[in-house]
């Protein structure tokens, strides 16, 4: 080990003098001193303080409106007829008044990134004028998180394999074929339990437009999920020979009703259902205001709205509720208050923690001061 | 290509093998000449090794792992990430014993196929060793290495004898005499060895390498054998053109491959821990599992039952109760990570890595020898910082086993006092001329024909066992049993009496020029019990005389009455010989008359026939012919220490290592020695000595040496006189409370022979003996057999609980070298069984310090730095999945990417971890060598145990808590700047697992404090590949290949791209680390350790001398200067230690009996004169002797 060979004399087998092998690479050692930590303390500490501010500046200027309309209104009725299983079918309408008292104004437009993201056919005419009022659904104690429910869906299905659709992966299992035997498209529990409420907003009597499209993640629509496609044949005969999940009451290339290339694996609801959640409570796009015409071009004006509701997703079984959600946006996204309240709290036991340190290092210290003296 | 056969024949009762008779000796299947040593061939390779590497736990625990993770109902992660770490593990080791395995195959080849001439129906053929059958007879010649165990049957040489050199057996170079069974030796040539039908029955195979019992008949003749006629496998034939031997043992049974025996497998003691923290935190992984399992039990009963309507149990679970029994095991599997599998590949790694920058250490390379240090076993690194005792053998480890005949005494008359060598050349032309001598008077005496003076000089001359080469006239090369008769042969051939040759009945030697050859009649060897030896010598005029030299203790007792009053002078002269430090011998002589030559012979004869009891009465006979000689003097023989021996001791006792030497000398010469490498010193208040001969006696003097320990201590600690009644009349019991003899302070030494060690190693009286030489700062024991060392040795490891060191070059310190916890071999003259036996081998004792001080010291600081962080590190990473448990209905879902779970430990995280564990150091070389106070907390044990090991995890779990909850606080309700939610799971994945990447670095960047460019690219490079292997893993090419295992597709570029996760980031990082920070700087702020200390005054110096690191080369070298010369006696009187102590006042307080006190009592003087002034050092480049003035002033505030 070590040897060298290929030398001879009396030195023939000494270790060669590089700096590696001696050890001696040359080499920074730092060291905690008072020069450098407490510099640092109170540099992390202001740092803090003033992202904290900043954040909580940002945040004050967002708006948002949280509503639950498990049983709330006329949603009660909706929501005792869903209890009994035999009716769970049957079409169930109901109504929410709400007030807004300050208007959510536009503050912050992302026209520009949505350009630079979306780029292509999906920033079309429409999007452009799209606005930073937001509408989501949100469910609690809902879990898209179970390890056996993530598992149980089939991208291979969902990107377009045409033996996939056919032939669902066994992970989708109860969900992959129907009692007839034929195979289910999309498979799998998460598809199947797809949260299918749908909301209207009025104003006024007038509809609040909102933008149902657009609203996945770039990559989740263009690459993700596409639609098996196979020469001129229509959706309705590529999906030919599947079953829809059990729970679903319209088969997936007829999701969209509106719009023909909404439909399919590459419907954005269905993206926006597939893109599990991490916690039990969450909440999911549903739409964006699209302020083409008054009075909705500066956000949602001030007054009383009317929240139509058609009550098709059960969540008595699990304890859930349900909830609608309207925020304005910032830079970094919707209201988020903790956040700033963290920096704002972690900045002062940093400079709590650098006052103590600099009180200690000074009156106990024994590396530093005394020994410079 | 070997074709040995390996199965083993059942137990053997003897040996029969009749000579050239090959059919005859088959039917008893003994193995053949074909070794192998290795374990594997190609076909057997992969299921052996494989089976192999299962049988270690670790190996095993991960085969079940994966064999869980193959059950879908289980499996919460993909087979693939426990079977890469796996394969990879696997392979290396494969990898591994393939390489080991190919060497061990070539040399077996190379042995196997040595060329040997086979006696063969009369002919002699060339055949290969492993075609060598037993009862083959084989012709040898000189030189070549003898290929089996040999029953030698003739010889070239007269008297059938032959010559031997057993290096490569026993390590001795010394050549050895084998002779043949007289009947053989008249065969001769080989038309009568051809048909030589004799058959030999003896003993079985056995690895007893001194012994060997047989009996040969042939013609109806029985003749004994013992081990003087037998060659064994291994030795080379030396002076003797050529012999027969028969094969009696080949192949595995010689007694060389008999002797090859498994070494004992040694484990450090962070092993051992690493082993019980493992344990403990296999039990930890279970609990977390039924923690998870029960909560998944009350979730499924509560909430998930009510769900089934979105997801149904699968059929098989039926209940609440199998889904809490699976959801266990399923969180075995997510959370095996505590105990990565790269933990032990890692340590393996490190440990290589330091045991390399042993062996290229140039400053433990001696250019004398042309030799470096080596590092042979390459586990034990850490524990050589950890050592608290060292064995150190005293002959050729503290000496350099170079003997020098130095003076002597005849007839009453002392000389080797001169100012000046002697030239010889003049007088002698044989003359050796590095043979130096100081008193010309000694030549005069010879030159005018002195009658003692020349008989001392023949006996001299006559009475050894070495052997001579004459290579050309006058040339003489002698080989000598041991270096002291060498020494005593040559200066005998100085003074004119040159041995010339030997045949085992002649001694030719050059009396003064004329040459005399004298019949030799008998040798009566030496052995330790005789401890002398006599040659009987006929001189060409017809008389008999015996000449013998021994130990003074033993000759003295068998003199003539008539010697007493030279005798006494003689004595007078040997004591004042050992007073010096030199190895004494007496010589005397006796006349003997043909009659009593005749009766004595006959008795010998019949001693040495004897079958029964024939040591004994040969010593009998010995014995009797011994008595009433006639003194001749005695000679001194110096011992010439090794190089930089003080030096080191010195340092070494200064870093709390206490020092045991464990010798075969006399006590006075072992005393000697001790006070010439300061071991011993005047200022020891007392040295004990313990030489009882019984039981009873050597209690008493243990408990006395206590006493008085106690007693002087307690008057040093000043007048704590009534304590030390009260404790006297409190002494019902006693053996003193140990806790008492712990507190000892002084500098006390113990001295125990032999014989007191015996019984002081008895079963009750141990914990005695413990005690009080545990107290002691220096222990010496002398007339120590190699069992007793290894006694000694193990003794210390059952009650003290510390590390122990051996240290030693000879065959008698391998006992002692295999039982301490790391054993050292010096790679010296004799012989290299140490060096074979032991962990560490380098040439010179002082490269000890370097070992122990700087490799030993940097190994374990390395060490426990991986060790603590390894185990932050996979905490952190796996009990973020326990936290999210209690979000995902403990379904074993787990927080990361499957990939980022794979990678973590083997790509992500594991180098910038072992560029520290392998390059890390705190202070500088030279420094640790300077402050050896620096190495006690390897002794104490503070870097890494289970406290630390608390304080880890703690802080991994920590670390763990604040990655979950940041950012499932911040997440939950964020969105993306377009509106879409960031709560969504693969956004959360990815964010957790960036920000625990960037903790986990800058945690790392924290604890490295040695930044080379290695660590740089390590730390940097792992970051950048965490980032670039993300986004190829979330790419959408390789989605589309395998859409249903890389789903994450998209994921990183959007999640990266939002600011709020990398607010979250930073905010989690600061969490993490700014409390570490901050404890991290009170600890050095307010308890510095001395290291901190050390690297703090670097670094202040560092900034006043601004350029000064560009010389630090040529420093460190004035430093090497200056360390050569008398470093050590200036450490050992406190001057050049009293700035240190200064400095380090600080840590005076905190080790009560500190060396800093007990200098500053002794030399109180030093401590006040001016610092510049009294520092002796020459050379102004020592960094020693100038501290930053700031070193000094606090040193006086504390004063």
């Amino acid at each position: 080990m070590g040897k060298v060979k290929g030398r001879s004399g009396p030195l023939a087998q000494r270790p060669d003098n590089s700096a590696f092998k001696q050890q001696r690479l040359p080499a920074w050692s730092p060291m905690l001193t008072a020069n450098t930590v407490l510099p640092f303390f109170y540099l992390v500490a202001l740092l803090c303080m003033f992202l904290g501010v900043w954040l909580l500046l940002t945040v004050q200027g967002t708006q948002e409106l949280k509503l639950d309309y498990t049983e709330a209104g006329t949603c009660k009725g909706c929501f005792d007829m869903r209890k009994n299983a035999s009716k769970a079918a049957e079409p169930c309408e109901c109504r929410l008044d709400f007030e807004i008292k300050k208007a959510f104004k536009v503050i912050f437009l992302n026209e520009q990134q949505i350009l630079t993201f979306g780029s292509t056919q999906v920033a079309s005419s429409t999007q452009k004028k799209r606005g930073d009022v937001f509408f989501y659904y949100g469910l609690q104690n809902f879990h898209q998180n179970l390890r056996r429910y993530m598992d149980s869906r089939d991208d291979g299905q969902m990107v377009g394999r045409k033996n996939k659709l056919m032939n669902p992966s066994t992970y989708c299992i109860p969900f992959n074929t129907d009692q007839a035997g034929r195979p289910i498209a999309p498979c799998g529990a998460v598809a199947n339990s797809i949260f299918n409420d749908s909301f209207t907003l009025h104003y006024r009597g007038q509809v609040v437009p909102l933008l149902r499209t657009g609203i996945a993640w770039y990559t989740d629509k263009n690459i993700k999920y596409r639609n098996p496609s196979n020469g001129n044949m229509t959706l309705a005969q590529v999906f030919n020979g599947t079953a829809p999940p059990p729970y679903w009451h319209k088969p997936v290339y007829q999701l969209d009703p509106l719009s023909p290339n909404n439909n399919g694996f590459i419907n954005d609801d269905l993206i926006v259902w597939m893109r599990e959640a991490a916690f039990p409570n969450f909440k999911k796009l549903y739409g964006v205001l699209r302020r083409a015409a008054t009075p909705f071009t500066k956000g949602l004006p001030a007054g009383n709205y009317s929240l139509n509701v058609s009550y098709n997703f059960p969540v008595q079984y699990f304890r859930g509720r349900k909830e609608v959600v309207l925020t304005t946006l910032t830079w970094f996204g919707g209201q988020n208050h903790f956040l700033p309240v963290a920096y704002l709290v972690t900045s002062c036991l940093i400079l709590l923690a650098a006052v103590v340190l600099t009180v200690v290092w000074f009156k106990f210290g024994k590396t530093g001061r005394k020994m410079q003296d | 290509a070997s074709q040995c056969c390996r199965n083993r024949k059942p137990h053997e009762e003897e040996r029969r093998v009749r000579a050239n008779d090959r059919e005859y000796n088959e039917k008893f299947q003994y193995a053949s000449n074909c070794i192998m040593t290795s374990k594997y061939n190609i076909v057997t390779f992969l299921p052996v090794n494989l089976f192999e590497q299962f049988q270690e736990v670790a190996n095993t625990y991960f085969l079940f792992l994966l064999i869980l993770q193959l059950i879908p109902q289980i499996s919460s992660l993909s087979w693939f990430t426990t079977i890469v770490p796996l394969a990879l593990v696997l392979s290396i080791t494969a990898v591994k014993d393939a390489t080991d395995d190919y060497f061990r195959h070539k040399s077996d080849n190379q042995v196997n196929n040595r060329q040997s001439q086979v006696l063969i129906r009369g002919l002699l053929q060339n055949e290969k060793w492993m075609n060598v059958r037993v009862g083959d007879i084989i012709k040898l010649e000189n030189k070549q290495f003898v290929a089996a165990d040999l029953l030698l049957l003739s010889s070239s040489e007269p008297h059938g004898l032959c010559y031997i050199e057993t290096a490569e057996l026993d390590g001795e170079t010394n050549m050895k005499v084998r002779q043949s069974v007289s009947v053989t030796n008249e065969l001769a040539d080989q038309n009568n060895l051809a048909s030589f039908d004799g058959e030999v029955v003896c003993e079985p195979p056995n690895n007893k390498l001194d012994r060997f019992c047989g009996t040969l008949y042939w013609r109806d003749k029985k003749y004994t054998l013992t081990n003087q006629n037998m060659l064994l496998r291994g030795c080379v034939l030396r002076n003797t053109e050529t012999c027969y031997g028969l094969v009696i043992f080949a192949g595995p049974d010689t007694k060389l491959m008999q002797n090859s025996g498994s070494t004992k497998f040694k484990r450090t003691s962070i092993d051992r821990l690493m082993n019980t923290l493992v344990l403990w935190i296999f039990g930890f992984l279970v609990c977390m599992g039924v923690i998870l399992a029960v909560g998944n039990a009350v979730w499924e009963r509560e909430v998930g039952s009510l769900f089934q309507s979105y997801l149904p149990w699968d059929p098989s679970v039926d209940n609440f109760l199998f889904s809490a029994f699976l959801s266990f095991w399923s969180y075995v599997i997510i959370l095996n990570t505590v105990v990565p599998i790269s933990l032990y590949v890692s340590v393996e790694v490190i440990r290589l890595g330091h045991s390399y920058f042993i062996n290229w250490d140039q400053e433990m390379f001696c250019s004398q020898c042309n030799t470096a240090a080596e590092a042979r076993t390459t586990t034990l690194n850490e524990e050589l910082g950890q050592v608290e005792y060292i064995f150190s053998d005293k002959t050729g480890t503290l000496t350099q086993n170079i003997m020098t005949f130095n003076k002597c005494s005849i007839n009453g008359q002392t000389y080797g006092e001169g100012p000046d060598p002697l030239d010889f050349t003049p007088f002698n032309p044989l003359a050796d001329p590095d043979f130096c001598f100081y008193d010309d008077t000694l030549l005069e005496s010879v030159k005018v024909g002195d009658a003692h003076t020349h008989k001392f000089f023949r006996l001299l001359s006559l009475c050894h066992t070495v052997m001579s080469e004459e290579k050309s006239e006058g040339e003489l090369v002698y080989k000598a049993q041991s270096p002291d008769e060498g020494a005593l042969v040559t200066a005998a051939r100085n003074f004119g009496f040159v041995f010339r040759s030997r045949t085992p009945g002649t001694i030719t030697t050059t009396e003064m020029g004329r040459p005399v050859t004298y019949t030799l009649l008998a040798i009566l060897d030496f052995n330790n019990i005789r401890k002398r030896m006599s040659v009987i010598v006929r001189d060409p005029e017809g008389r008999i005389c015996l000449y013998c030299k021994g130990a003074d203790t033993v000759l003295l007792e068998r003199l003539h009455p008539c010697e007493q009053e030279l005798m006494n002078v003689t004595s007078d002269h040997l004591h004042e010989y050992a007073a010096d430090g030199l190895r004494t011998l007496a010589l005397a002589y006796r006349d003997l008359s043909e009659d009593e030559w005749e009766a004595w012979s006959e008795s010998y004869c019949c001693a040495d026939k004897a079958t029964s009891c024939r040591e004994d009465r040969l010593a009998a006979a010995y014995e009797h012919i011994e008595q009433d000689m006639m003194l001749l003097g005695a000679t001194a023989i110096e011992d010439k220490l090794q190089e930089g021996v003080p030096e080191t001791i010195a340092v070494l006792s200064l870093a709390n290592i206490k020092i045991w030497v464990l010798t075969g000398d006399k006590q006075e010469t072992a005393v000697n020695i001790g006070y010439s490498c300061k071991m011993l010193t005047d200022d020891m208040p007392e040295v004990f000595i313990i030489s009882g001969n019984t039981v009873h006696s050597v209690r008493q003097e243990l408990r006395r040496a206590r006493e008085r320990m106690i007693e002087l201590s307690r008057t040093r600690e000043g007048g704590k006189e009534e304590g030390i009644e009260g404790w006297k009349q409190l002494q019902c019991p006693p053996p003193p409370p140990s806790n008492l003899m712990d507190n000892i302070s002084g500098e006390f030494a113990l001295v125990i022979n032999g014989h007191s060690l015996a019984h002081a190693l008895e079963a009750d009286m141990e914990t005695e003996f413990v005690s009080t030489a545990c107290a002691c700062k220096a222990v010496i024991c002398c007339r120590v057999t190699p069992l007793q060392k290894a006694q000694v040795v193990e003794l210390i490891k059952k009650h003290k609980k510390a590390v122990t060191l051996a240290i030693g070059d000879g065959a008698n310190d391998v006992s002692m070298i295999k039982s301490a916890h790391i054993g050292v071999g010096i790679s010296g003259q004799e012989g290299i069984q140490a060096v074979l036996a032991s962990d560490y081998s380098f040439s010179q004792f002082r490269f000890l310090q370097r070992l122990l001080l700087v490799h030993g010291r940097w190994s374990y600081l390395r060490m426990c730095r991986f060790l603590c962080y390894f185990f932050y590190k996979n905490f952190a990473f796996t009990m973020v999945h326990f936290w999210f448990g209690f979000f995902c209905g403990f379904s074993a879902q787990t927080v990361y990417d499957q990939y980022f779970i794979t990678l973590y430990n083997i790509v992500y995280t594991s180098l910038p971890v072992l560029a520290m564990g392998i390059f890390d150091q705190d202070v500088p070389d030279q420094r640790s060598l300077e402050y050896p106070k620096l190495y006690e907390p390897g002794q104490l044990n503070l870097l890494f145990n289970k406290r630390e090991f608390f304080i880890c995890i703690a802080q991994g779990i920590y670390t763990s808590v604040v990655l979950f909850f940041v950012p499932c606080a911040v997440l939950s309700d964020a969105t993306q700047s377009t509106g879409e939610p960031l709560a969504d799971y693969q956004t959360f994945a990815v964010t957790t697992a960036t920000a625990l990447v960037i903790v986990v670095s800058v945690q790392i960047a924290l604890d490295t404090g040695f930044w080379t460019v290695i660590n740089h690219v390590f730390v940097w490079g792992s970051l950048g590949s965490y980032f670039s292997i993300m986004l190829a893993l979330h790419s959408q090419t390789l989605f589309l290949i395998f859409p249903n295992q890389f789903h994450f597709v998209g994921s990183a570029q959007s999640t990266l791209l939002q600011p709020v996760v990398w607010l979250t980031i930073a905010l989690a990082t600061t969490i993490c680390i700014v409390p570490v920070l901050a404890f991290r700087f009170l600890k050095v702020d307010l308890k510095p350790q001395l290291s901190d200390t050390v690297r703090y005054t670097q670094l202040v110096r560092q900034k006043k001398h601004g350029r000064l690191g560009a010389r630090g080369g040529s420093r460190r070298s004035g430093y090497a200067f200056a360390h050569q010369e008398g470093f050590g006696e200036l450490i050992t009187s406190g001057k050049n230690m009293r700035l240190s102590s200064l400095a380090l006042a600080s840590f005076a307080s905190r080790h009560s009996s500190g060396w800093i006190d007990t200098l500053r009592r002794k030399k109180p003087t030093h401590v006040q004169t001016p610092p510049r002034g009294s520092v002796p050092l020459e050379g102004s480049g020592c960094c020693i002797q100038q501290p930053p003035p700031a070193l000094c002033s606090y040193g006086n505030q504390t004063e």
